[in-house]
């Protein structure tokens, strides 16, 4: 989908105030734009979009929790209640435009940062701390939100989608797959195997890669020579880069790129232009590869503060519904909060549980060994 | 079909047309599978009988395929995915072990990966380098995996069918060097359990155990020894995750003695597991050490030296005259 400069540009909104730049500067990719850094609504010849004011508010409300949700997890792992945590503080447009642009029998491949997304599909956000808590390696259902389980390995789930949406091609369904990896997992050749077999197959795949400009500490430069999006050319479908802090423009790009892949028009690249604010996990340390400069630049194109711009500026949300959001919001992280800390730790049994579906002998033996070697203590006790 | 004589090629062509046509979900999958019919003509004529939708041509990548037979299974699928030799595994070796051996239990038993990967393993057929090699200890040592090795025709056929049916990922090992050896095959037979062990020739002396192109071996073996007054029995293993140790330890406690053959390099090998595990189970009944043949703790050579970097009938033999002398 590139950019026609003859296709007749849609009349601005009326209610806008001010004209926004053009989405591409000299010598810069073309970056689709929606909502500008300053919450001005602007047009693109490409991506339109029409959302009610009540639809405008739900995505700023989801964008609110979701960084709540994120912030409080952050207090938990530093509080101990939580080994790890890795923070999607930046990018909460760029998930939960895309995660609201799916359909409930689409499917999602999330990597491991998934927050807003795995909200945007239904999963109870406590049960995403079980596996950063430790009492699992993940553990919902993935089927019961279409939502796969966090993958850890960089870019693994790039093929698993590819193979799911060729299943669901198979199928003859006209639903489509949506495949989340970072700008690391650019490097990866199983995202380049992937590109390849969604490609030959015309498999009904989005890949959504939220550049985030940081691979723990290695910047965008490391892994590529070219915008990423444009790596979608050289496998043969469209590549698109988006502004990743634009919930608008991200819903709508991820919407036209969801519904091509619906009608059997193959997969495609939408590069989620982003930053990630916070650290690559609790474990990181940011201050050792990073300026604060280039964070305070960042901080000016927030994702939430540009639609709150919006919303007030279009008298689309008032005071009351931001007070009750806070509370809202409030009420979430106390949810959150109580909920992992009285997270249970799974029963020692559990080690030897669902290894195999229909059952191995050496895991019964260890299990029967392991059970009489604990119970062997309970006889000491006694 | 019912009972005929079957190259283990054309038994495993059979399994595969008998899963496509009983179950909808089985796909195959892999490098020229589809109108070449496989490197080995294993998948000879089924593209045509099932169509490109079934019998797919991937691209040349085998962790583009098994990464998208986990997909396809997530979906509900089952594949059977053809690797087209043993050394060409290794960029899926990730995939396998990371993703597709882990993520049923990651899951806590919600999903279920019933995919079946087809390995044509182990040497003695003149090949360049990467073409002769026996990995299984590398996968077999990886819990959620299920590895398994038919010897003969019979146990191809109906070993790749239970493979197929399993809810687990199986990493079926099939030995390229005995592909055209003929053996009966009933398709209509009963079958054992995948994972138990058999016994191809009783005897009183001493067990030899091995799996896949060893069994062979070993049985060739066993009879060379009779001329010499020696009972030797063979049990064909079978299975190399999980391994039927009761029926090891059965057989030892009667024989007393123990050698393992594979083909594989015998450091940290399957040999060194069971000769673990059976020291453990009959310390009092063995008369002596558990001793294993088979590859050195080399690179496998080039094809004009693995005669003897392979186990033979005398380095078999060889390591029997040392069990029995203790």
């Amino acid at each position: 989908m590139t950019v026609d400069s003859t296709a007749a540009r849609k009349p601005r909104r009326s209610s806008s105030k001010r004209a926004g730049k053009p989405a591409a500067s000299p010598g810069q990719p073309e970056l689709v734009q929606l909502l500008t850094p300053e919450g001005v609504r602007v047009e693109h010849p490409d991506y339109s979009i029409d959302l009610t004011p009540e639809e405008l508010r739900g995505l700023y409300r989801d964008m609110v929790l979701t960084r709540r949700f994120d912030a409080e997890a952050t207090t938990l792992q530093r509080q101990g209640e939580l080994g790890l945590w890795a923070s999607l503080l930046g990018q909460e447009a760029a998930q939960i435009g895309s995660g609201r642009a799916t359909r409930p029998d689409d499917y999602v491949f999330p990597t491991y940062r998934e927050h807003g997304v795995a909200w945007c599909r239904g999963v109870d956000p406590t049960n995403l701390l079980g596996m950063f808590r430790g009492v699992n390696h993940g553990g919902w259902d993935p089927n019961e939100n279409n939502f796969h389980l966090y993958t850890i390995v960089i870019g693994s789930q790039a093929l698993h989608a590819t193979g799911y949406a060729m299943g669901v091609a198979k199928d003859g369904a006209d639903s489509a797959v949506i495949a989340y990896f970072g700008d690391g997992a650019s490097s990866q050749g199983d995202v380049a195997e992937a590109f390849t077999f969604s490609a030959v197959y015309n498999a009904p795949v989005v890949f959504f890669c939220q550049n985030n400009q940081w691979a723990i500490s290695e910047p965008t430069e490391r892994q590529t020579r070219v915008p990423l999006y444009q790596r979608a050319q050289g496998y043969g479908f469209p590549g698109v880069r988006v502004d990743g802090n634009d919930v608008l423009a991200v819903l709508a790009v991820t919407k036209a790129a969801l519904e091509r892949a619906r009608t059997g028009q193959g997969p495609m690249l939408i590069e989620a232009f982003t930053y990630r604010m916070g650290a690559h996990t609790t474990s990181d340390d940011p201050t050792k590869y990073r300026r604060d400069e280039e964070r305070e630049q960042w901080e000016a194109k927030d994702p939430i503060l540009r639609l709150r711009a919006y919303l007030e500026s279009e008298g689309n949300a008032d005071e009351t519904f931001f007070a009750e959001l806070e509370t809202e919001a409030d009420a979430l992280a106390k949810r959150v909060r109580d909920a992992v800390r009285t997270m249970p730790d799974p029963d020692n049994m559990a080690i030897f549980e669902n290894i195999y579906a229909d059952g191995h002998a050496l895991v019964d033996e260890e299990r029967a060994q392991f059970a009489a070697y604990q119970a062997s203590f309970a006889e000491e006790s006694n | 079909m019912a009972a005929e004589k079957l190259s283990i090629v054309k038994a495993i062509n059979a399994s595969l047309r008998t899963a496509l046509e009983t179950d909808p979900k089985v796909l195959i999958m892999g490098e020229d599978v589809g109108k070449l019919g496989g490197v080995f003509r294993v998948t000879d004529g089924l593209q045509k009988d099932f169509g490109e939708d079934r019998v797919i041509d991937t691209p040349l990548a085998e962790s583009g395929i098994v990464g998208t037979a986990i997909g396809l299974a997530l979906r509900g699928y089952r594949p059977v995915v053809e690797i087209q030799f043993d050394g060409f595994v290794f960029p899926a070796y990730d995939q396998i072990v990371t993703q597709l051996a882990k993520m049923h239990a990651r899951a806590l038993g919600k999903i279920k990966l019933p995919v079946v990967i087809r390995i044509p393993y182990g040497g003695a057929i003149g090949a360049v380098e990467h073409h002769s090699e026996s990995p299984e200890a590398l996968f077999a040592h990886v819990p959620g995996l299920k590895c398994v090795s038919p010897s003969n025709a019979a146990d191809a056929y109906w070993m790749l069918q239970q493979a197929i049916q399993s809810d687990d990922p199986v990493i079926f090992f099939e030995p390229k060097r005995r592909y055209h050896d003929r053996s009966e095959v009933d398709t209509e037979a009963i079958p054992g359990p995948l994972h138990a062990a058999r016994t191809a020739r009783q005897g009183t002396d001493l067990t030899l155990a091995a799996y896949g192109p060893m069994v062979k071996t070993c049985l060739e073996a066993a009879a060379a020894a009779e001329e010499e007054g020696k009972s030797l029995e063979v049990l064909d293993l079978r299975s190399m995750s999980p391994i039927d140790f009761d029926a090891i330890q059965a057989s030892v406690e009667k024989t007393r003695r123990l050698v393992i053959v594979h083909e594989a390099p015998v450091f940290l090998g399957t040999g060194s597991e069971i000769a673990a595990r059976i020291t453990e189970r009959c310390f009092y009944h063995l008369e002596a050490p558990v001793l294993r043949v088979g590859g050195y703790h080399a690179p496998y050579p080039p094809s004009r030296l693995e005669d003897e970097y392979l186990p033979g009938l005398d380095r078999v033999l060889d390591a029997v005259d040392r069990a029995l002398a203790y």
